[in-house]
Parts: C-alpha cells; structure tokens; sequence
C-alpha cells in the first residue's frame, strides 16, 4: 500500500520534471545565462592568449608592410562605427523583448542583423585588399598574428549572425516565450562582449599601430 | 485594486528573476551609447590628427580603451554591484586576472627573451 503510494509519487514527481523541462528548465533563466557569462569569461581567455601572440610579434614585420603602411584609420572607425550601433540596436531588441513586444522585437532583430553584416563585409573586404597587395598572413608575423587576432573576432561574429538568425527563426515559430527570452539574453551577453573586444582590437591594433 | 496593480508591475519587472532593470532602460542605452562614442571618436581623432606624439597617444588610447570597456560593462552588460550576481562579477574578476597574467607575462617573458638571445638583431619595440 504504502509501496504504491510513494510509486505514484514518484511518478508524479517525474511527470512534473519532465513538464518543468519541456516548458523551461524549471529555472528562472539565471543559471543558463551563469553558465554563458562563464563560457564568455573562458572566450575571454582565449582572445588574451591571441592578444598576447599579437603585442609579441607586432614588431616582426620581416622587412615587409608595418601597421602604418597598411592599416586606414577612417576604415577602422566605419568598422567600429558598425559595431557600436549594432550593439546598441540589440539593446533596444532585448528591452522589446522583455516587454513582450513580438514584432519591434524581430525588427530591432534585424538592423542588428545588418549591421552586423555590414561589418563582415568591411572586414572581408580589408583581408582582401590587404592580401591583394601582397600582405596576407605569410608575409610576416606581424601580419599572421594580426589576421589570427582580427579574424578570430570575425568568426565569432560570424557565429553570432548565425545565432541570431536561428532565434529570430525561433521567436517566429514560438513567440517571446520565457526560454526564447532566455536564449536572446545569452545571445545578447555574447554580442556585447564582441563589441568589448573590438574595442581591444581597435586600440592595441589599429591606433597604437599607426601611432606608432 | 492598488495591491493588485502594484503586484502585476513588480511581476512585470521582476518576471524572469534578473531582478529591475537587469536588461536596463532605453535611456541607459543611450547614455552608454553616447558615452562610447565619445570614447571612440577622441582616440581616432588623436591618432589621425596626430596631435600627440606617439609616447603620449598610445596610453591615452588605452586609458580611453579601459573606460569605453568598463562603459560597456555597466551599460550593456549591466554589471553593477547592487544586484545579486556575484558569480558573475567573481568569474570576472578571477579572469581580469588570468588575462592580466597572460598578456603582460608573455609580453614581458618574450621581449627579454629576445633581448638576451639575440645578440646584434633588432629590438622588438
């Protein structure tokens, strides 16, 4: 008797964790995004060690094209200039979304998108110039630290775009449910610690290079 | 009816645990906004105009770089001190550290490196 009744409990127990798990974890949210702040914390490290291979090697330009000779400041700041919106739009997305706002939501979703996409493009567009004259990442260890430093920071916006698409496909299909909110959250922390890093590659690249 | 108006507007604040305000208001935005165009537009502006010289452009440049990061942090990462996430703010100070060691190590390890087994080349810096 006693056996059964603590079975059907047991049961039920189950039944409402495996509801709970289905609906959203049964967590506020607060945990999923620890957990990503810590996968950004580890992001972080990795960037440190490929900041650190660029501030050894940016003199070793092996009589080839320095930062000064290459790099064009008005470029960068358009680049940057891309960026910063950018994070600034997803931003207004995350407050829409907080607020249940479906459409500006998606909206917002989608400059972000742009300007994202607009950044790749000054970015591919700077590689290609850059190797079309001669200053791809064999021709020293200057410029094969740099085109690891930089385009480690385009992959991950790169994964980012492709993230973003997904969840504006999912808010399409589900809405601004809790775990939508809590996947455009995680998405949120990750394009502002890009943004953070850009300002990193800006400075110890770009301006203290052709300062220098 | 004022009870019940005042819970529906705590829940709406509060409804998924981050506590108020933990994606921040519009206004924020816009002032962390502002603020990191300021701190973009001076150092470019510095470098291009080359109003200073080098020795004295490049810290400026990182001094505005470390505030323009913190700028971010607390406007867009909405990092603050009062909210409960000291998790956060301890995984974050425990990997300024690690960074800190990594990058000033290596560069500090790789320049003396060359300086004493590299006798007649260049110097890096």
């Amino acid at each position: 008797m006693s056996n059964a009744h603590s079975v059907a409990a047991a049961d039920a127990a189950l039944l409402q964790a495996v509801e709970a798990h289905d609906e959203h974890h049964h967590d506020d949210g607060s945990k999923t995004t620890l957990g990503f702040w810590i996968y950004l914390m580890s992001d972080c490290i990795l960037f440190a060690a490929v900041f650190a291979a660029f501030a050894v090697l940016r003199g070793q330009t092996a009589g080839g094209p320095d930062a000064k000779e290459l790099f064009s400041l008005p470029y960068v700041a358009g680049e940057t200039a891309f960026l910063l919106v950018s994070s600034f739009t997803y931003g207004m997305a995350m407050i829409a979304a907080e607020k249940q706002k479906q459409s500006a939501t998606l909206r917002w979703l989608g400059v972000t998108l742009l300007l994202g996409l607009g950044f790749m493009f000054m970015e591919l567009h700077e590689f290609a110039e850059l190797i079309g004259e001669g200053a791809g990442p064999n021709r020293s260890a200057f410029l094969s630290s740099f085109f690891t430093l930089v385009g480690t920071h385009g992959l991950h916006v790169l994964s980012g775009m492709v993230w973003m698409v997904t969840l504006i496909a999912h808010v399409l299909r589900r809405g601004l449910t809790h775990a939508n909110i809590v996947r455009l959250t995680c998405l949120s922390l990750f394009w502002h610690f890009l943004d953070i890093v850009w300002i990193g590659v800006f400075t110890i690249v770009y301006l203290s290079g052709v300062a220098a | 009816m004022a009870t019940a108006h005042t819970s529906a507007h705590g829940h709406d604040h509060g409804h998924h645990g981050h506590g108020e305000g933990a994606h921040g208001s519009v206004k924020s935005y816009i002032v962390g906004f502002v603020l990191s165009v300021i701190l973009t537009a001076i150092p470019f502006g510095l470098v291009m105009s080359g109003a200073l010289p080098a020795e004295t452009a490049i810290p400026v440049c990182f001094g505005l770089g470390i505030v323009q990061i913190v700028v971010h942090l607390v406007y867009f990462l909405h990092m603050n001190s009062s909210s409960a996430r000291s998790w956060n703010m301890a995984a974050f100070l425990f990997t300024l550290l690690i960074v800190a060691i990594l990058v000033v190590g290596s560069w500090w390890v790789m320049l003396h490196l060359n300086a004493n087994m590299m006798p007649g080349a260049m110097p890096m810096e």
